[in-house]
């Protein structure tokens, strides 16, 4: 059943919905076009948040932006440029130009660190972010800042003992933390009931001592609700939450991998059916809030930014090779 | 000057750096009412409480990555992991997140960040709680290695550490922590500069290379080889990375003769990358093989108190080598 614009999130104006939804298309427009980057060889590397904008969206609404905290991973797109990180940025990033500002052309694609916007870099290997949103936490918590800490993660990645580690620690302490898991039915390849006994995520919470809730990660209100709501929490000083939100990747893992080998296509058509951006889009209309004209210029808005982003990064420098040699040290910072 | 154990260095370093800036903070296992297994914290949760002398679960690399977090949001943390040997759990942390931010985000991130542990054997430690774990870090840019063998570079070297805008790992010699005195002058305490080795005793005939408890043996040894007429210079490292090429250099152009001494298995360890800077850049200077004493391959300390013995290198054992080297 759908969600109505009325039901939820009373926080909402419309302006809100609006550049929510924009920030969704322009997640999705982008991700499109670096797979065909990736596949005319023009990019080394993509790997896509198709299918979990929603649940990405939502949470970085029910943040105070540039006040709270964010510990992401690697799906991350649509969440990120909702803090502000602009599509020509993320071009740089992908092309390992000059001026991508999570790495200088260091890290992968996707790898995202935007210190402006209090997004914490992260690596590869999964879970190893959890405990920092939760050291964060800790910091927040003894300097008495009016902040939040918010990391994410899929689902498989919270087989990790570094996660569980992480949540502990934040129950013991009641730290204001916020541990959103983009659970997308597939670590890879690998579906959830073989990374977990349990039925959602969410349920891990009860044995760590926290409250966990699982939502419909495809509806964008459902998540921005949820989120909202552990933030208030946090900001209550009532410790942490689980958020579950439930999502499917449209998508391979990544440019590298071949998903017809794990899932089939009918299972993938039918979650397609259900694509959160044509979701909250039909939502919008049959509110009001948008009319069918205004749908089609955003889109036709959001292709030409992406056009306009991949001219502007392909013209861009690379890094001088002399830069590889830093900043290993803080002391060299100033040479970076 | 009053005389205090290295351990006392230790404490005296924290509460200085705990009470000069609020953002400095103590966590580990059993750091807080129990002042950590071997009273390195003692007082210190009395005088700064629970809010910044924190008793972390059972888990060492929570203990880190929440560190690296803290160290981020601006907090300067102090991670104490009870023995070096069950700092591997937090590898990951140390190693992928600590060692890497500042490179991976072209310096919008540092990690100001101290990683204690007490390491190395001789104490009946058996295989893990003995181990010397210090060479898997020199191997890591990104990172810093400090390693006291006094009272006074305990206190000065660890108050640098928490002052450094850098991932600091200082590893403590445990079997010195209340063995090794010295004179550390009251009040607030001087800093020792990372990165600086010291000529801990002059001498002609060869240089010993060394650091932390065999620092303290190798000064002993001088002193039995002096007796019969051997002149040995001790270079004590302090910090292993960055290492401080030149005084080493400077030393073996005067000595020609060069004996390495570390605890840790020989293999791999770091005493296999000074013979490799000298045979790289100190060639000429050299009279004799460079020579090296270290702990066998084995995978670590026996607990029986003849193995252990057989395993670790001491004063007995460096005089030996030292003579060996000093007749080539």
């Amino acid at each position: 059943m759908a969600t109505t614009v009325e039901e939820h999130s009373t926080s909402l104006r419309k302006d809100d919905l609006i550049e929510m939804y924009w920030t969704m298309l322009l997640a999705r427009r982008l991700d499109e076009r670096a797979w065909v980057l990736h596949r005319q060889g023009r990019i080394a590397f993509h790997i896509s948040g198709i299918g979990h904008e929603a649940a990405q969206v939502g949470a970085a609404f029910a943040l105070r932006r540039g006040v709270d905290w964010v510990v992401p991973y690697y799906r991350d797109l649509a969440m990120i440029l909702s803090l502000g990180l602009t599509p020509r940025e993320f071009a740089l990033s992908i092309m390992g130009k000059k001026g991508d500002p999570s790495s200088g052309g260091r890290q992968m694609p996707s790898h995202w660190s935007l210190r402006r916007a209090n997004v914490v870099s992260h690596s590869a290997p999964v879970a190893t972010q959890t405990t920092h949103a939760v050291g964060i936490a800790l910091g927040i918590k003894m300097t008495g800042d009016d902040a939040v800490a918010i990391t994410s993660i899929g689902e498989g990645s919270t087989a990790q003992g570094e996660w569980y580690e992480g949540v502990n620690w934040a129950a013991i302490h009641h730290l204001p933390v916020i541990f959103l898991v983009e659970n997308n039915m597939y670590a890879i390849s690998v579906r959830q009931e073989q990374q977990m006994a349990v039925r959602h995520v969410a349920d891990k919470a009860a044995g760590l001592g926290l409250p966990g809730v699982s939502v419909d990660g495809m509806d964008i209100l459902k998540v921005h609700e949820a989120v909202s709501e552990a933030a208030s929490r946090a900001r209550a000083g009532e410790g942490p939450t689980l958020v579950e939100a439930k999502v499917y990747r449209l998508t391979p893992h990544s440019s590298d991998d071949d998903d017809r080998s794990y899932r089939s296509r009918e299972e993938v058509a039918e979650w397609r059916a259900r694509d959160p951006l044509d979701r909250f889009a039909a939502q919008l209309l049959d509110q009001r809030h948008l009319a069918p004209e205004a749908v089609a210029e955003m889109d036709a808005r959001a292709r030409q930014e992406v056009d306009e982003a991949i001219q502007f990064a392909e013209s861009a420098l690379y890094p001088e090779v002399s830069e590889g040699a830093y900043p290993v040290y803080a002391e060299d910072i100033p040479h970076a | 000057m009053p005389e205090i154990t290295l351990i006392e260095g230790l404490r005296q370093a924290m509460d200085e750096e705990l009470a000069r800036d609020e953002r400095v903070f103590i966590v580990g296992e059993d750091v807080g009412p129990r002042g950590g297994v071997f009273r390195a914290t003692q007082g210190l949760f009395e005088k700064y409480g629970a809010g910044r002398v924190i008793d972390s679960p059972l888990a060492e690399l929570s203990i880190v990555g929440v560190g690296i977090g803290a160290a981020l949001y601006g907090m300067r943390p102090i991670c104490e992991i009870q023995f070096a040997d069950f700092i591997y759990p937090a590898l990951n942390q140390i190693i992928n997140e600590a060692a890497k931010i500042c490179y991976r985000s072209a310096g919008e991130w540092t990690v100001p960040m101290v990683i204690r542990a007490p390491y190395g054997g001789g104490i009946g430690g058996g295989l893990y709680h003995s181990q010397s774990v210090e060479t898997l870090f020199c191997h890591v840019p990104g990172l810093k290695v400090v390693i006291p063998s006094t009272p006074y570079d305990a206190k000065g070297l660890l108050k640098s550490a928490v002052r450094d805008p850098n991932p600091v790992l200082v590893f403590e010699p445990k079997k010195g922590y209340r063995l090794i005195k010295g004179e550390v002058p009251e009040g607030e305490g001087e800093l020792v500069p990372l990165g600086q080795a010291r000529i801990t005793r002059q001498g002609s005939d060869l240089s010993v290379i060394a650091y932390g408890m065999m620092h303290y043996y190798c000064l002993q040894a001088a002193e039995a080889v002096a007796r019969d007429g051997i002149e040995v210079e001790v270079v004590d490292l302090r910090t292993l990375k960055p290492l401080d090429k030149q005084a080493i250099l400077s030393s073996i152009k005067k000595t020609g003769k060069v004996l390495i001494v570390h605890e840790d298995n020989l293999t791999g360890g770091f005493g296999a990358e000074i013979a490799a800077i000298l045979a790289d850049e100190a060639f000429t200077d050299l009279d004799a093989p460079i020579r090296r004493l270290a702990g066998p391959d084995v995978p670590a300390v026996p607990y029986s108190h003849p193995l252990q013995s057989w395993f670790m290198p001491d004063a007995e054992k460096i005089a030996a080598a030292m003579r060996d080297l000093a007749a080539y």
